[in-house]
C-alpha cells in the first residue's frame, strides 16, 4: 500500500483442487509469502482475481474476509504463535469463540481437535510447559478446530528438529488424507518431498510447477524407529 | 466473541501484567475516590449547617448596636452603645415576636477558695435559654423578679462547673465572680463546641441587672447597655415583617430622623448560616472539579498503557485476525480491557472513597452522607474515561494489517 509500486507477484495463474498437497518453495523475496497471504486471504491482489471455493475474495470486505479465514482456512505457523497466558485447550478453542460457537460445544471440539494431533493428555498445560514439537501440534489443533477445506502452513518444521518436523509432516499428511487441502511454504527441500505438488517462485512468477515426490511421513517415522531395538536413541535420530 | 468472552480475556491479559493493571488503575483510584469523599464531605458539612440552622431556628433575629460615626470614620460594629435592655423591654410589644434576650458580654474571674478561674460572663433574662437553646442540668432558671431586681445568682456553664467545683454539688454553694459574691442556681447541660470550634460551656450567666451593674459596670459606656439582643418570630414568614416593624420602633425610641441611618443592625441568622451552606457547596464543587482532574489524568494512564499493550501484542493481533477475529472483535477486545480497567479501578475507588468518608465523619463529628448519586456518577464517569481512552488504541489495534502484525517481531 506504500507509494512506490513493487509487483510482488505477476503473471501468475494457478488452480489448487480440494485434497491437494502442495509445497511452495522459493527464496526470500521470491513472492511465495505474497502468493501465500493471498491464498490466506489476508491479502487482496491489486489486480487480478482469487477465486475461492467459486467466491471472488477480490470483493470481500474485511469482514467477510475475517469470517472466510476463520471458517474455511486454519494456519500454521514457523513460531507456533500460541497465546501464552492461556492453556492448550484454549488456544485450540479460540477461532471457535470467533465463530461464535456456544463455549461447551467449543471445548467440546478443541479437545477433540487436540486428541486427534496427540496432545489428548496435556490440554490443560500452557504453551511454556510444552516442548516446540507439542506446540506446533497445538497450532495444528488450532488450524483444524474449526473444520478448514485449506491449511497454510509457513515454514511449519523451521523451528523444530528433523525427527520432529517429520512428525508434524505426518499429522499434516493424516490430515491430507481426510480431504483438506494442505498448501506449505517451505525452503527445506526434505520437507517439500512430502507434498505432492511443488511450485518454485523465483522474483514474483512462478518458475515452476511440478509433481512431487510424495514421501510418506509416517513411513519413515516408523523406519526411524526400528533399529531403537539395539541401539541408543541418540543415534537413531539424524541429522542434517 | 460473546461479551462474557471479551469479558474473561481482558481480565486475563490484565492479570498477565498484575502491577502494571494495578499502576495503571491507580490513577482511577485515587480520582473516584476523592471524587466520592469530597462529595461525601461537602454534603456532611451541609447536613451540619442545616442541623445548626435547625438548632437555633430559622425565625430568629438578632439586633446588635450600629457602627459609631467619628469624623467619617466608620468606627465599627458595636462600638457604640444604642441598645439597652428598655430597647429590648420595648420589643416586647411588637406583633409577632415570642421571646426577646438581650444580653451583655465581658470577662471575668470565677473565684472559689484556691479555685480561680477565667471565664466569660453573660447577663441574660429569662427569655435567654429559650431562645439560644440552652438546657439546664441541674438546678434552675432565673426568675422573673431576680432579673427585675439583679440578684447576685449565677448559672454555671458545664466546664466552669467541673472546674470550680470537681466532684462536688454547686448548687447553693456561693462563688465570687471578680469580686462580688454570687450563689449558684444552676448548671448548664453541655452545648459541647460551637460550629467555630469553641468551647460554649465556659461560661457564667447572671441576671442581665447584675452584670450590667456589679461585674461590667465600669466597663460599660452607658449602665443599661446590652450588646445583643435576640428575637424570636413566631414564624419565619412574619420575619420580613418583625424586621420592619422593629426598625420602626428602635428608630423612633433612638429619635433618629427620616433620611439619617440607623444606630443598630438587624440580622436574619438562618440567612447567615444559609450563605455559610452555599459557600460549602462552592468550596465542594470546586474541590470536586479539582479531584475530576485526576479522574481525567488516570484516563490519560490508562491509553498510554493501552498504547504501549497494542504494540507489545501486535503479533498477537496479527494471529487473531489470521484465525479470524474481525476488526470489530480485536477493537472490542482492547476496548473492553481499557473499560475493565477504568471500571475496576472505579470500584477500587468507591470502596476507598466510601471508607474515607466514613472515617471524616467519625473524626468531624458529622452526619454520613454518601449520596447515590455521587457513586453511579463515579461509575459512570470511569467507564466513559475507559471507553474514551481506549477508543484511539483499540482502534489502532483493530486497523493494524494482519500481514504485518504478523511479521512483527
Amino acid at each position: 500500500m506504500g507509494t512506490n509500486v513493487v509487483n510482488a507477484l505477476a503473471g501468475v495463474s494457478t488452480r489448487i483442487d480440494h485434497g491437494e498437497f502442495v509445497a511452495v518453495m522459493g527464496p526470500s523475496g521470491s513472492g511465495k509469502t505474497t502468493f501465500m497471504n493471498l491464498l490466506g486471504c489476508l491479502d487482496r491482489p491489486t489486480s487480478g482475481k482469487y477465486l475461492f471455493e467459486g467466491h471472488d475474495v477480490t470483493t470481500f470486505d474485511h469482514a467477510e474476509l475475517a469470517r472466510l479465514r476463520n471458517q474455511k482456512i486454519g494456519f500454521v505457523f514457523q513460531q507456533f504463535n500460541l497465546l501464552q497466558r492461556v492453556t492448550a485447550l484454549e488456544n485450540v478453542a479460540l477461532p471457535l469463540a470467533y465463530g461464535k460457537l456456544p463455549r461447551g460445544e467449543r471445548h467440546k471440539r478443541a479437545e477433540a481437535a487436540l486428541t486427534e494431533v496427540g496432545l489428548g493428555t496435556r490440554m490443560d498445560h500452557r504453551p511454556v510447559q510444552l516442548s516446540g514439537g507439542q506446540q506446533q501440534r497445538v497450532a495444528i489443533a488450532r488450524a483444524i478446530v474449526g473444520s478448514p477445506s485449506l491449511i497454510l502452513a509457513d515454514e511449519p518444521t523451521g523451528a523444530l528438529d528433523t525427527r520432529t518436523g517429520i512428525e508434524i509432516m505426518a499429522i499434516l499428511q493424516n490430515l491430507n488424507r481426510r480431504g483438506i487441502t494442505i498448501v506449505v511454504v517451505t525452503h527445506e527441500h526434505d520437507i517439500a518431498e512430502y507434498a505432492n505438488r511443488v511450485m518454485m517462485f523465483r522474483d514474483g512468477r512462478m518458475i515452476r510447477d511440478e509433481k512431487g515426490v510424495g514421501r510418506r511421513a509416517d513411513e519413515e517415522l516408523r523406519k526411524l524407529q526400528q533399529p531403537q531395538a539395539g541401539q541408543p536413541q541418540l543415534v537413531a535420530v539424524g541429522s542434517h | 466473541m460473546t461479551p462474557t468472552d471479551l469479558f474473561f480475556s481482558a481480565l486475563q491479559s490484565l492479570r498477565a501484567n498484575t502491577l502494571r493493571s494495578v499502576l495503571t488503575a491507580l490513577g482511577i483510584i485515587i480520582g473516584v475516590g476523592a471524587v466520592i469523599t469530597i462529595v461525601a464531605i461537602g454534603a456532611g458539612a451541609q447536613a451540619n449547617v442545616e442541623k445548626v440552622i435547625e438548632q437555633i431556628g430559622s425565625n430568629m433575629l438578632t439586633i446588635s448596636p450600629g457602627a459609631s460615626r467619628d469624623g467619617g470614620a466608620a468606627q465599627g460594629a458595636a462600638s457604640r452603645p444604642t441598645l439597652t435592655g428598655e430597647d429590648a423591654e420595648a420589643m416586647k410589644t411588637v406583633a409577632g415576636v415570642t421571646a426577646v434576650a438581650p444580653e451583655v458580654r465581658g470577662q471575668i474571674q470565677v473565684i472559689l477558695g484556691n479555685q480561680n478561674w477565667r471565664t466569660n460572663v453573660v447577663g441574660i433574662t429569662e427569655d435567654y435559654f429559650t431562645v439560644r437553646g440552652w438546657k439546664l442540668d441541674k438546678g434552675r432558671n432565673f426568675e422573673d423578679w431576680e432579673i427585675d431586681s439583679g440578684e447576685k445568682i449565677v448559672i454555671l456553664g458545664s466546664t466552669v462547673a467541673e472546674k470550680v467545683f470537681p466532684g462536688s454539688d454547686p448548687i447553693g454553694q456561693i462563688i465570687r465572680l471578680d469580686r462580688v459574691p454570687f450563689t449558684v442556681v444552676g448548671v448548664t447541660a453541655s452545648k459541647g463546641q460551637s460550629s467555630f470550634g469553641q468551647n460554649q460551656d465556659d461560661i457564667v450567666f447572671t441576671p442581665l441587672k447584675a452584670a450590667q451593674q456589679r461585674l461590667l459596670g465600669g466597663r460599660l459606656i452607658k449602665p443599661d447597655a446590652v450588646q445583643q439582643i435576640a428575637v424570636l418570630g413566631r414564624n419565619a414568614k412574619e420575619l420580613d415583617v418583625i424586621e420592619r416593624d422593629l426598625a420602626e420602633l428602635l428608630r423612633d425610641r433612638h429619635a433618629i430622623v427620616p433620611g439619617r441611618a440607623d444606630d443598630f443592625m438587624i440580622r436574619n441568622t438562618a440567612e447567615i448560616f444559609a450563605a455559610r451552606a452555599g459557600a460549602t457547596e462552592v468550596m465542594t464543587l470546586l474541590l470536586t472539579a479539582i479531584a475530576s482532574v485526576s479522574l481525567l489524568v488516570g484516563g490519560i494512564g490508562i491509553m498510554n498503557i493501552m498504547l504501549v499493550s497494542v504494540t507489545e501484542r501486535t503479533r498477537e493481533i496479527g494471529v487473531r485476525m489470521a484465525i479470524g477475529a474481525s476488526r470489530t472483535d480485536v477493537m472490542m477486545q482492547f476496548l473492553i480491557e481499557a473499560l475493565a480497567l477504568s471500571m475496576i479501578g472505579g470500584i477500587i475507588g468507591i470502596t476507598v472513597g466510601v471508607i474515607c468518608s466514613q472515617l471524616t465523619a467519625h473524626f468531624a463529628n458529622w452526619p454520613l452522607r454518601i449520596e447515590m448519586s455521587s457513586i453511579l456518577l463515579a461509575v459512570g464517569f470511569s467507564a466513559a474515561v475507559g471507553i474514551f481512552f481506549g477508543y484511539y488504541p483499540a482502534r489502532k489495534a483493530a486497523r493494524l494489517d494482519p500481514i504485518e502484525a504478523l511479521r512483527y517481531a
